[in-house]
């Protein structure tokens, strides 16, 4: 989780990743950043992030990321 | 006879009355809901004297922001559209430009406005609707507005970061709106997915098309556009069944792999405007929704969004350009060599348009207004207005108007004269480039290729060396995670520019 957090921090430094539970439905993260968040999920995890995980819930906390890529991860 | 915007929705308020016609995440407005609430707002602005003065309007993207639009006009006022999202420093430009005399906002945003609104008096629309509209005041404020009266002043972006104010008229946009309803398939049963900002001229073809026709508009969340299996999901649950669209929305959907994900069995009608529309991508959607009709439109803001397009009906291979196809049958191009005189065939020249949806300038720039709004130098007996787009265009082999670059990017590198267009057409037909963008360093004397795609710099290089000349290959190339976009969606280029290093 450490990891990426890190990783996010490079794509936005301004937002408190570890507190944020709502980062899509406040309009924090912009469809820029989301499309970099996916590519960066493909390149440090090597798991494609399907159409049907393109989801804000899938968004919204560091949480939820990380619960995506190890569910990615384990298929 | 029609004469205003607002006589459509006197009529649709009564054929249409039940019937949604603006639809939000928190809000479905009836036809007849939308012309009450717009007359409690024009009421407002007659009892303070207001007649063909500057209304601005501060909200966020809802169904109310039509209301609000539909009472400045009834009341013989024009607005503006803000939005909620623009920064500060933005709405402070334009708010120095338009002088408005009224803002209208809501109970969220009252305080914000207050901040910086001055004396201009605020109106809260939550507070305007306690009170009944005034039918008979409305009706004699109405009865005046004429035709040719001013209905907004949208304001562009602006390559210098200096916003205009184009300005509007209502028969400039009733003359594109019937031509609209006659050139393609929109009528009541047309369901509009909206995507575009209603600061952004190409909204005005959802909005005015579903006032005059009696369809229904939804107003699709902004953060669907950052998921492509939501936004499918939006458009087939609404039963959504016509998007205009700008490109890099219909490329997202496309590139995502969303397109064979999910099916859409009610589109029927797509267009796109507003930059150029990568073939590639546009093919992906062709070749799912073989039926759908397909059409690309052009026009810049000062000529009321629309003076020519084209529609899809022959294939176009990958690294081929859409054409823009030929004048809306209400305009007239010209296109003009460098001596302002008609270019010869298959020659390029600056695209010119005139016509009745021609804007009348923009506002309080009297400068600006004259550089761009010229005398037609084909006429010399009587006074003509053209507005001069700035734009390259050319004739293909097909009679097709082409577009071919901004005349600003059309830049002298080694010697020869290069659009930039070019190399991003090119560019984009190659196979795993999901976008691109070609800018020139002139500092450098560099041209600079932006893109995103599965592929290395170095095989790019080694296949535009197949299909483009040396000169014109990028000095550099950088790849992308993804493209930054403007407020409007579309490839913000000033941000690709100040990465230069």
């Amino acid at each position: 989780m450490e990891e990426l957090i890190e990783k996010l921090k490079e794509i936005r430094d301004d937002i408190d990743f570890k507190t944020e539970t709502k980062m899509v439905e406040s309009g924090l993260l912009a469809s820029f950043d989301i499309i970099q968040i996916v590519a960066m999920i493909s390149e440090e995890y090597d798991v494609k992030v399907p159409i049907s995980e393109l989801i804000p819930a899938n968004f919204n906390s560091v949480e939820a990321l990380y619960a995506m890529i190890q569910k990615l991860e384990d298929e | 006879m029609i004469q205003r915007i607002t006589d459509y929705l006197d009529i649709t308020a009564e054929c249409f009355a039940e019937k949604t016609a603006f639809a939000d995440d928190n809000r479905k407005m009836t036809f007849a809901e939308l012309k009450t609430e717009a007359c409690q707002v024009a009421t407002a602005l007659i009892k303070s004297e207001l007649f063909k003065k500057p209304v601005a309007i501060y909200m966020d993207k809802q169904t109310e922001c039509v209301s609000a639009m539909m009472g400045a006009a009834y009341s013989g006022n024009f607005y503006t559209v803000l939005d909620a999202h623009m920064p500060v420093a933005r709405i402070e430009k334009i708010l120095d430009t338009l002088l408005p005399e009224a803002v209208l906002t809501t109970e969220k945003y009252a305080e914000t406005v207050g901040s910086f609104a001055g004396g201009t008096q605020v109106y809260v629309y939550e507070e305007l609707m306690t009170s009944p509209a005034d039918l008979k005041a409305v009706d004699a404020a109405k009865g005046k507005v004429i035709s040719s009266d001013v209905l907004y002043v949208l304001f562009t972006s602006g390559s210098t970061g200096m916003p205009k104010g184009v300005i509007i008229s209502h028969r400039a946009v009733l003359e594109y709106c019937e031509w609209l309803a006659a050139c393609f398939p929109l009528d009541k049963n047309t369901v509009f997915g909206n995507q575009t900002p209603f600061y952004f001229v190409m909204s005005g073809l959802d909005i005015f098309q579903t006032i005059r026709n009696g369809s229904t508009t939804y107003i699709i969340p902004r953060m669907a556009f950052s998921f492509p299996g939501m936004l499918m999901n939006y458009l087939k649950e609404n039963k959504i069944n016509t998007l205009y669209w700008v490109p890099s929305a219909l490329c997202m959907i496309a590139n995502m792999g969303a397109l064979p994900e999910i099916r859409l069995p009610h589109l029927r009608f797509v267009m796109f405007s507003g930059e150029v529309m990568p073939t590639k991508q546009l093919n992906m959607w062709r070749r799912e929704y073989p039926d759908v009709l397909f059409a690309n439109a052009y026009g810049p803001t000062e000529l009321t969004d629309i003076c020519a397009y084209y529609i899809l009906d022959r294939e176009i291979k990958d690294n081929e350009s859409i054409p823009i196809g030929k004048a809306c049958e209400h305009m007239d191009i010209l296109i003009l060599d460098s001596n302002d005189q008609p270019a010869g065939q298959g020659e390029v020249g600056e695209l010119c348009g005139r016509g009745p949806s021609l804007a009348y300038g923009y506002y309080n720039e009297p400068e600006k207004t004259a550089a761009a709004f010229v005398q037609n130098p084909l006429n010399h007996e009587y006074p003509e207005k053209i507005y001069r787009t700035g734009d390259l265009v050319r004739y293909n082999e097909y009679g097709e108007l082409i577009f071919v670059s901004r005349k600003d990017f059309q830049i002298k590198h080694m010697g020869h004269r290069i659009e930039l267009g070019e190399i991003e057409t090119a560019v984009s037909a190659l196979d795993k480039i999901d976008r691109a963008c070609c800018l020139y360093d002139s500092k450098r004397s560099q041209i600079v290729l932006y893109y995103i795609g599965k592929i290395e710099t170095g095989e790019i290089r080694e296949r535009l060396k197949l299909v483009l000349p040396e000169y014109m290959i990028p000095n550099k190339i950088h790849q992308l995670d993804s493209m930054p976009m403007n407020l409007n969606g579309k490839i913000d280029r000033a941000a690709l520019k100040a990465q230069f290093h």
